[in-house]
């Protein structure tokens, strides 16, 4: 029988390029969300180079190096780090609370993880900046410990981990949920301690989400502005983060130094996120096994 | 390590897992608890793991109640059905993973938990995988990983929970035969949880058949079969060809069929099971037996010729179902949708509530009948 009658009879079906995918419209909805992403994304960002590119490397330099706008990149980085810390500890106790037992009130407690997110920032600053002011209903107490938070380096660390805790709760939430009870079961029908079946059996699972949640958490924090402003007291060179370094220039109509400052901050954020990125493509690829 | 299991009861609010189970478990054999999904069986098997705490009723692992003992002091191994191997850790790492949890007192040397370890890959015969991860090996050879892992610890008792569940026919068959293999050489006391009749009478020596949260019987698979006790154990060990009807003048009746039971005098409904092998066919009724089947199929496939018969002129709720060799089948030349009649040899009489069978066997009656003439 021939190529030709063979195909006459029972046409035979080509699957080359786009056929091969079941749904169609890969390139239309590839092409939207490229171009959205240009637009709310890509083409801000661009901006921000071009205004910078008016200036020359030495004054880049010099606004970007200004004892008191480096001073704020440690403030910031500091606090940051603190507040990601925190957050990667009590928001991994949230979520283990929340997927592993049953109490009243559970689903409220899990509506409100995302207030942080709900809530507008500026909001949320003046918030904790009451609750925590010499006379306010946290404040009060700790003064006669003698901890001072608000307009304080400490206030940072606390409005940036306020803002970031849903990060580290909602990325190691889901991951938890999968765990099989069978993993845990089998480790400890091997006779591992309680410690251990954490340490060697559930944490190296969800380890990949919580470095996802925190460095969310991190970089999140280094942008943050509206709930720190509030609660910071802006001291020069005690408690300025950079974000307020920024929104200075902007006042002194200073665009091409306020974007300098900023495209810092972008770098700094994007360096980290691909790296953790990088690391944790690696970790999984080596868990599913390819 | 003997096992007993003393009236255990289990409810999961308000369904009755189990209860009142109590069993004997002998030491070094291979017990099968079989039974439908919902009979306990799974249930039972976690009980006396430990992973699951009864309501009421003891476990006794060789005269020692274990049952306020946490999973991890019984000193048992447990194979899940979906392998349970840790993800992040090699195949090494996953069989050495009990050696390593033991106290520090007990906990052997490095070198000699590496030791044991290339002992237990070499058991399983997967050597060269030692530093592969669970997701690149294929279903078998986790279950095997699965299974070194369990032994690693030389526990007291080994119990699998549908271990074979998760796998193809082939491998099934290649891994049930390599377990018994090993079963056989070691001698270690083990129970396996199936709802494979034929997984459970192959490979093990003891089957606990389960249904609704009790046990239904207990027998090797050879008595098991030849001589099960109640209805469901019938129905549930193989395929089972059923006449219901009235038991008159001697005959059970149903419609144009009819069975002679010869020496039966009570007069109740009653039911006939027949195995596929029981059975034979024949073109025209026997002096003992009138039971009009229409062939539905047949399949040739296998050792023997299956056919598959729909009652004519009577009634039953699934399809019959007869055996007969390749040389019979090809003397008599059976053909799709001629009518045939069953003439059994052999069959069980379940009547009224009596859930045990009594044996009805013709051919021994003709024998009888033909020496008095």
């Amino acid at each position: 029988m021939s190529a030709s009658a063979n195909s006459g009879v029972a046409p035979v079906r080509r699957f080359s390029g786009r056929s091969k995918r079941v749904l169609p419209g890969f390139g239309l909805s590839l092409g939207i969300s490229l171009f959205f992403v240009s637009l709310v994304l890509l083409l801000p960002l661009s901006g921000l180079v071009v205004e910078t590119s008016g200036m020359s490397w030495d004054q880049f330099w010099f606004t970007i190096t200004d004892p008191r706008v480096v001073e704020s990149y440690k403030v910031t980085l500091w606090t940051a780090f603190a507040a990601s810390v925190f957050n990667g500890f009590f928001g991994l106790l949230l979520a283990w609370i929340l997927v592993r037992y049953e109490f009243p009130g559970k689903r409220i407690v899990d509506a409100f993880v995302d207030l942080p997110f709900a809530l507008p920032t500026a909001v949320a600053g003046i918030t904790l900046a009451t609750l925590f002011a010499q006379n306010g209903w946290y404040g009060q107490w700790l003064a006669k410990l003698g901890i001072e938070v608000a307009f304080t380096p400490l206030g940072i660390v606390v409005a940036m981990a306020f803002t970031s805790i849903p990060f580290v709760v909602r990325t190691v939430q889901p991951v938890l949920e999968e765990l099989s009870p069978a993993d845990e079961e089998a480790a400890v029908s091997l006779g591992a301690s309680d410690g251990r079946v954490f340490r060697k059996v559930i944490f190296p699972s969800l380890w990949p989400a919580l470095v996802t949640g925190v460095a969310l958490s991190f970089t999140r924090s280094l942008g943050e502005f509206g709930a720190i402003i509030f609660i910071a007291g802006n001291t020069p060179y005690v408690s300025e983060v950079t974000s307020l370094m920024v929104f200075i220039r902007l006042q002194e109509y200073d665009y091409a130094a306020a974007s300098a400052i900023a495209s810092v901050v972008l770098l700094a954020s994007l360096v980290l996120l691909f790296a953790i990125n990088l690391w944790q493509g690696r970790y999984l690829r080596r868990l599913e096994g390819r | 390590m003997s096992i007993t299991i003393d009236q255990i009861s289990k409810t999961f609010g308000r369904f009755h897992a189990l209860r009142d189970v109590a069993l004997d478990i002998p030491e070094g054999k291979l017990t099968a608890l079989l039974g439908p999904s919902g009979s306990g069986k799974t249930t039972l098997l976690r009980i006396i793991a430990g992973l699951e705490s009864s309501d009421s009723g003891r476990i006794l692992f060789g005269g020692e109640d274990v049952s306020n003992l946490h999973v991890r002091d019984r000193n048992i191994g447990f194979v899940f059905q979906h392998y349970a191997l840790f993800r992040h850790l090699t195949v090494a790492e996953n069989i050495a993973f009990g050696l390593e949890s033991l106290p520090r007192k007990q906990r052997p040397s490095k070198a000699e938990i590496r030791q044991r370890v290339e002992k237990l890959l070499e058991m399983i015969q997967l050597p060269q995988l030692a530093d592969r991860y669970p997701a690149q090996l294929s279903g078998g050879q986790k279950q095997r990983v699965a299974l070194a892992r369990a032994l690693a610890t030389q526990p007291r008792i080994l119990l699998l929970d549908e271990p074979f569940g998760a796998l193809d026919a082939k491998v099934r068959k290649d891994l049930r035969r390599w377990l018994r293999a090993l079963h056989d050489e070691f001698h270690f006391t083990s129970i396996f949880v199936t709802h494979d009749q034929e997984e459970a009478l192959e490979l093990s020596d003891q089957v606990v058949v389960m249904s609704q949260g009790q046990v239904e019987q207990v027998n090797t698979p050879t008595e098991l079969y030849a001589k099960p006790e109640s209805r469901f154990v019938f129905d549930f060990l193989g395929h089972v060809n059923v006449l219901s009807g009235a038991v008159k003048n001697q005959k059970l009746a149903q419609g144009d069929a009819w069975v002679s039971l010869p020496g039966h005098r009570s007069e109740q409904e009653a039911q006939l099971y027949l195995r596929p092998h029981e059975v034979h066919l024949a073109r025209a009724p026997s002096v003992h037996a009138r039971l009009p089947l229409r062939i539905d199929a047949v399949s040739l496939i296998g050792s023997e010729v299956r056919i598959e018969l729909v009652p004519e002129g009577w009634h039953s709720e699934e399809i019959w179902e007869i055996g007969m060799s390749h040389n019979e089948f090809a003397q008599q030349n059976p053909s799709r949708g001629e009518l045939w009649f069953a003439v059994p040899d052999v069959g069980h009489l379940f009547s009224g509530d009596n859930s045990q069978p009594k044996t009805v066997d013709w051919q021994y009656a003709e024998a009888a009948n033909a020496c008095n003439m």
